[in-house]
């Protein structure tokens, strides 16, 4: 919890911000220094027309004394100037923090905000600059490019030349041209790849999914009848993520109240994992099931079960990886995922096998559903929510899988008619 | 016989367009892969002039180049650097290092051969 400061040390950092001698301020008021130090020094307590005769002397608010904003609000808000290098009133903090303690916590968490986001700048910088995998498939990228280029031409060229030399320079490009496929294949596997290296810089969202990864996203305390607030307490995580994950464990309780972990592994153990089929067993809402079934954990004989879900924007909200399963974090996902798609027809089920591009095959079975939680005031939109559960190479998949992409720059579909920007690389789909 | 160019280059088939390319236009090309034995290969016969990666095995061509400049015997040889890293940084770094010319890959032949013949000529 937030430490107020103590009036007397309120008292003393406002007497020598303004240069006054505990004596003078001592005299004016009618007291003595030595019972001003026991004050200052928080030894005595003070109130009442004293208080008042203080503030008046020192020229502030009486109330400034007594109800500014808390030690560590100070702290960022002085943070916030020195991080800018900014000119501002320093000696007028705590007046500012006590007259407009809303717009003190909005600086103090600008502030927070704005160092938070310095150092995931400079995370993914470190990253593009000096990550040695990026920089090998890059190098590799552009070499079998050069080569290439300069084969190409000399072939094209003016030059005559012998069977011999047209052999050895078609075998040449036909060599980078397999490398170059190699080393793109190599560098899209890393744009696609989690980034660990930024761990330390993640958003609350991430620092979440980070610690529900170590488990599965499988809550085994909720699960033996513990509280959601003794989740996030068991967590230890930082506050902004703390309250990101007690939003989950508030949901995966009350989800797990309609589904009970026995009878829902029973209903998979006679029925299999059709989310419809369990929704009709159990009498259960259709989101509530996609939810529980990607907290399933392998621990307990479970397949890989991946999950998205995203809010009316588009945004991811949660995300949980599993091996064949990514979308990009930060935005600018493949419209085309279920997780999306059935934003626009709430309420409807939606499964979808889709298969991304360059991969050996594979499909994805997606489970969507999108839900309306309706606004309990005049003129307020409902607020909508998209769940996706993702489960990998379905045994009885269709044959005809759905395109999807990661995200379109890294995406080779050029004829996508959902395509919103080039991709960075061209590889055939 | 040709004015002799030293490749130091590990890409086998960027070698082999490079030198087709300069052995067409009339000068004699020696090859070196090792960025290590680099120094040593110019010290045993010094060329005309040298093409030079960046990124090499053993050694990097800034390296190279540095140690190039410091000797008697090679600090006068040109020098026209090649890398995939056409960063404003490297540029500086190859210059301060006394490079006579810097090309990023990808490049085109004829950028290459008017270059050396410039280079050459200066």
């Amino acid at each position: 919890m937030a430490q107020q400061r103590p009036a007397g040390a309120r008292i003393r950092q406002n007497r020598l911000d303004r240069g006054l001698r505990q004596a003078a301020v001592a005299e004016t008021v009618g007291i003595s220094p030595s019972y001003l130090n026991l004050i200052e020094h928080n030894r005595r307590r003070i109130g009442g027309r004293l208080l008042a005769d203080i503030a008046r002397v020192l020229g502030v608010d009486p109330a400034l004394l007594t109800d500014g904003a808390d030690d560590a609000t100070l702290d960022q808000m002085k943070s916030a100037a020195a991080l800018l290098s900014a000119e501002v009133e320093l000696s007028h903090t705590e007046e500012l923090a006590a007259r407009y303690p809303g717009w003190s916590a909005l600086i103090a968490a600008q502030s927070r905000r704005i160092e938070a986001l310095q150092a995931q700048v400079q995370a993914l910088s470190n990253r593009i600059s000096f990550d040695p995998q990026l920089a090998q498939s890059l190098h590799e990228v552009i070499s079998a490019v050069t080569a290439i280029r300069s084969t190409a031409s000399i072939l094209v060229g003016p030059e005559d030349l012998d069977s011999d030399w047209q052999r050895r320079f078609h075998q040449n490009i036909h060599d980078d041209s397999v490398r170059l496929a190699d080393s793109s294949g190599a560098l899209v596997a890393f744009l696609e790849a989690p980034d660990e290296a930024t761990a330390g810089a993640a958003t609350p969202v991430e620092q979440v999914e980070a610690y529900l990864g170590q488990t599965e996203f499988h809550l085994a305390a909720i699960e033996g009848g513990g509280s959601p607030q003794d989740v996030v307490a068991q967590a230890d995580l930082p506050q902004a993520a703390a309250s990101v994950l007690a939003r989950f464990a508030d949901q995966y309780a009350r989800d797990a109240a309609v589904l009970p972990l026995e009878s829902l592994e029973a209903t998979i153990k006679r029925d299999g994992y059709d989310p419809a089929r369990i929704a009709q067993r159990l009498d259960a809402p259709f989101a509530t099931v996609l939810r529980r079934l990607a907290t399933l954990p392998r621990t307990r004989g479970h397949p890989p079960i991946g999950l998205a879900i995203s809010d009316a924007a588009g945004a991811l909200l949660l995300l949980k990886t599993v091996p064949g399963f990514a979308m990009p974090r930060a935005g600018g996902a493949c419209p085309l995922w279920p997780v999306f798609s059935a934003i626009s027809r709430p309420e409807q089920p939606v499964r979808v096998d889709v298969a991304l591009p360059a991969q050996d095959g594979s499909k994805l079975r997606c489970y969507a559903i999108a839900t309306a939680r309706p606004a309990a005031r005049f003129d307020i939109p409902p607020v909508v929510q998209s769940v996706m559960l993702v489960m990998p190479d379905p045994p009885d998949a269709t044959d005809e899988a759905f395109p999807v992409g990661v995200s379109c720059r890294i995406c080779p579909r050029q004829d996508c008619a959902s395509r919103r920007e080039p991709a960075m690389i061209g590889l055939s789909a | 016989m040709g004015k002799r160019v030293l490749l130091i280059e590990d890409e086998p088939n960027i070698i082999e367009a490079i030198s087709f390319i300069l052995s067409r236009d009339g000068w004699t090309v020696h090859t070196h892969e090792d960025g290590a034995t680099a120094l040593n290969k110019v010290l045993a016969h010094p060329p005309d002039m040298i093409i030079l990666d960046v990124m090499l095995p053993g050694r990097s061509g800034f390296d190279i180049l540095r140690d190039l400049r410091a000797e008697a015997a090679t600090s006068k040889i040109p020098v026209m650097m090649l890398t995939a890293r056409g960063q404003a940084k490297d540029r500086d770094l190859a210059q301060r290092l006394g490079v006579n010319h810097f090309m990023t890959k990808p490049f085109s032949n004829t950028e290459v051969r008017d270059n050396v013949r410039s280079l050459m000529e200066a």
